[in-house]
């Protein structure tokens, strides 16, 4: 690439290169990120025990910190979050370091005990995995943010490339031969949601910025990150620990003056101190309507019950970056436009996985030349990941029914079957024939995932999970529907080479 | 990809590996020292709240980082690459000291 070229050529070499290096993290990251638009969805699914009831959420709150002054009266903080119809249980964290652990139980809201529910992570897996796949948290944002910003340079690349852009938009030549077939999907998926592509890499970086690019925090605040929140209105400032113990107001009576105040009830109250004379009580309201992820927020003194502070107005720019983060979440969105998100992140998981296949199908080899080693890995990664990872998720949600309930480490369990499910059917597809790989790799994740609707019916059988169920329903047909694609296509280049072969007899 | 797939495959198996590699190497490492200090310098000096500084060049910090990487491979030869991105770095080293940032103690 040192010889003397057009910027057309080189930004083709940039995307294709940068497509295929981050490819496989990418899938996965579009994947359980999509599906995190319906993490609620997916967590009541998953914790069928919890029903919602219409409980005071002031009286659930002090049963909940009840709960968390026997279990920790000298932490650090608490935060409790009051149920709702989205998350019927009482979520309480507490935790004695700022670096964690951070401990988490649900609580019944009736009785302030632990929930008698099964252990999972529920719709959190699918959530963190999206930007922590499952690593340390350090290790695992920064990986994802650098596949994210060779994401976007490889969108960029990709659009001075392809200059045809609009024109190719209505172009799609499935027959004329494989690659031009890939090429014309490729296209199609990347650039029917192109503004929702470069809006979602770009505003999760925005996301992570605080731990991937601090130098305005560094330089203007000298890395005083909490002073930069607060003056930037999205913090109420904190206040230090007098050192001596106070009795503290029940927490529900604090509450019920947040409830007063806000004309509605927090999405979360944090006790920051508990049971010293300077503990203070922050309430965390859901973000005003609008796009931006802004939470009011309103600090109470936890031994008077006298309100401290609240949080500042945002600025433009604090706004706009706020307003990103919003946009990215979808935490805005009502149903119909959720579900275009939705629609939106399974077109960038198509991106991905159909310029994973062109790379392969763009580097065959014609007639008896031996495949090289690059190619046959990219293969072996484009196989153990687009159909790999379905089944992973088959196997998470089969053991949230399967597994008995009490099993010791459940949630453990879940996860553990995911990976392996995931490595086990990425290991099969090395084995299977190259002719029907793609078939019996999209095939087995299909019918595992036809399978959870009906595991779910014979062992739960509540109607309101039906509409997991038929989502499911639709992702194994749709996987099985590839398989038959992929099949076919065996067939059609098996009657070309028929005619082929005659006509060169003939 | 589509018109360069092919040319770009009997191109790239001719071209000095190396140089290659030190392309990718420059962008990463080079855009993303100049996305840094750019960052830094944009907190500030730029107009309004010192809050807002930091937000607004957080936001743009990506975009630098992009627009440095697309230069590196777009960019005739690498020594053209590597002189630029160095070019602006140092600029914005000094733009940086002007505006204080390498003293000690806090800021105005």
């Amino acid at each position: 690439m040192n010889r003397p070229q057009s910027v057309r050529q080189s930004m083709a070499w940039l995307h294709t290169w940068s497509g295929l290096v981050v490819g496989w993290v990418l899938f996965a990251v579009f994947v359980t990120g999509t599906a995190s638009y319906y993490r609620a969805e997916i967590s009541r699914w998953m914790r069928p025990e919890l029903v919602h009831s219409n409980l005071d959420p002031a009286a659930a709150v002090t049963r909940a910190a009840a709960f968390l002054q026997t279990t920790m009266p000298d932490a650090l903080g608490w935060s409790i979050r009051p149920p709702s119809t989205e998350n019927p249980a009482v979520e309480v964290y507490w935790w004695r370091d700022p670096a964690g652990p951070y401990h988490h139980a649900l609580l019944d809201p009736a009785t302030g005990e632990q929930a008698n529910v099964r252990d999972t992570q529920g719709g959190d897996f699918l959530y963190r995995f999206h930007f922590e796949l499952n690593l340390p948290p350090i290790w695992g944002r920064w990986i994802v943010s650098a596949c994210a910003m060779i994401l976007f340079i490889a969108l960029i690349s990709g659009i001075i490339t392809h200059r045809r852009i609009f024109a190719d938009f209505f172009t799609f030549r499935r027959d004329r031969s494989a690659q031009r077939g890939w090429l014309d999907a490729h296209n199609v998926a990347g650039v029917l949601a192109l503004p929702f592509h470069l809006m979602i890499v770009y505003t999760g970086l925005v996301t992570l910025s605080s731990m991937v690019m601090p130098w305005a925090e560094m330089t203007a605040y000298r890395g005083d990150l909490l002073r930069y929140y607060a003056e930037a209105g999205l913090m109420v400032p904190g206040r230090p620990a007098a050192g001596r113990p106070g009795e503290a107001l029940p927490l529900g009576a604090i509450v019920t003056r947040a409830i007063a105040a806000q004309s509605e009830t927090p999405e979360m109250v944090v006790v920051s101190s508990p049971g010293d004379a300077a503990a203070t009580v922050t309430a965390y309201f859901v973000e005003l309507p609008g796009l931006a992820h802004l939470h009011p927020q309103i600090a109470y003194d936890a031994v008077t019950g006298a309100e401290i502070g609240r949080v500042g107005e945002a600025g433009t720019a604090t706004r706009t970056g706020a307003v990103m983060v919003g946009i990215h979440e979808a935490h805005f969105a009502a149903a119909p436009l959720r579900f275009l998100f939705f629609l939106c992140g399974v077109m960038g998981a198509a991106t991905v996985a159909s310029g994973l296949v062109l790379w392969t199908v763009a580097r065959a080899p014609r007639g008896a030349k031996p495949e090289g080693l690059g190619l046959r890995l990219v293969r072996f990664l484009n196989l153990g990941t687009i159909g790999g990872l379905p089944a992973g998720l088959a196997a998470y949600f089969l053991a949230n029914r399967l597994l008995p309930v009490n099993l010791a480490g459940r949630a453990d369990w879940e996860v553990r079957l995911f990976f392996l499910a995931w490595i086990a059917a990425a290991l099969a597809s090395a084995f299977y024939a190259r002719t029907r790989a793609w078939s019996l790799t999209l095939a087995v994740p299909g019918i595992a995932v036809l399978a959870i609707p009906a595991v779910d019916a014979l062992i739960v059988g509540e109607a309101r999970f039906l509409g997991f169920d038929a989502a499911m329903a639709v992702l194994g047909l749709l996987l099985l529907v590839g398989a038959r694609l992929a099949s076919r296509r065996r067939l059609v280049r098996r009657r070309t080479e028929a005619i082929l072969h005659r006509t060169a007899e003939a | 990809m589509s018109a360069g797939a092919g040319s770009a495959r009997g191109w790239a198996a001719h071209t000095d590996r190396a140089v290659v590699a030190a392309r990718v190497i420059l962008a990463g490492a080079g855009g993303y020292a100049v996305a840094a200090l750019a960052t830094g310098w944009l907190a500030l000096v730029l107009p309004g709240s010192r809050a807002e500084a930091v937000s607004a060049a957080t936001i743009a910090s990506f975009a630098i980082m992009a627009a440095a990487v697309i230069w590196v491979f777009a960019a005739r030869t690498l020594a053209r690459a590597a002189l630029s991105l160095g070019l602006v770095a140092a600029l914005l080293s000094v733009g940086l000291w002007l505006a204080g940032a390498f003293q000690t103690g806090a800021p105005a």
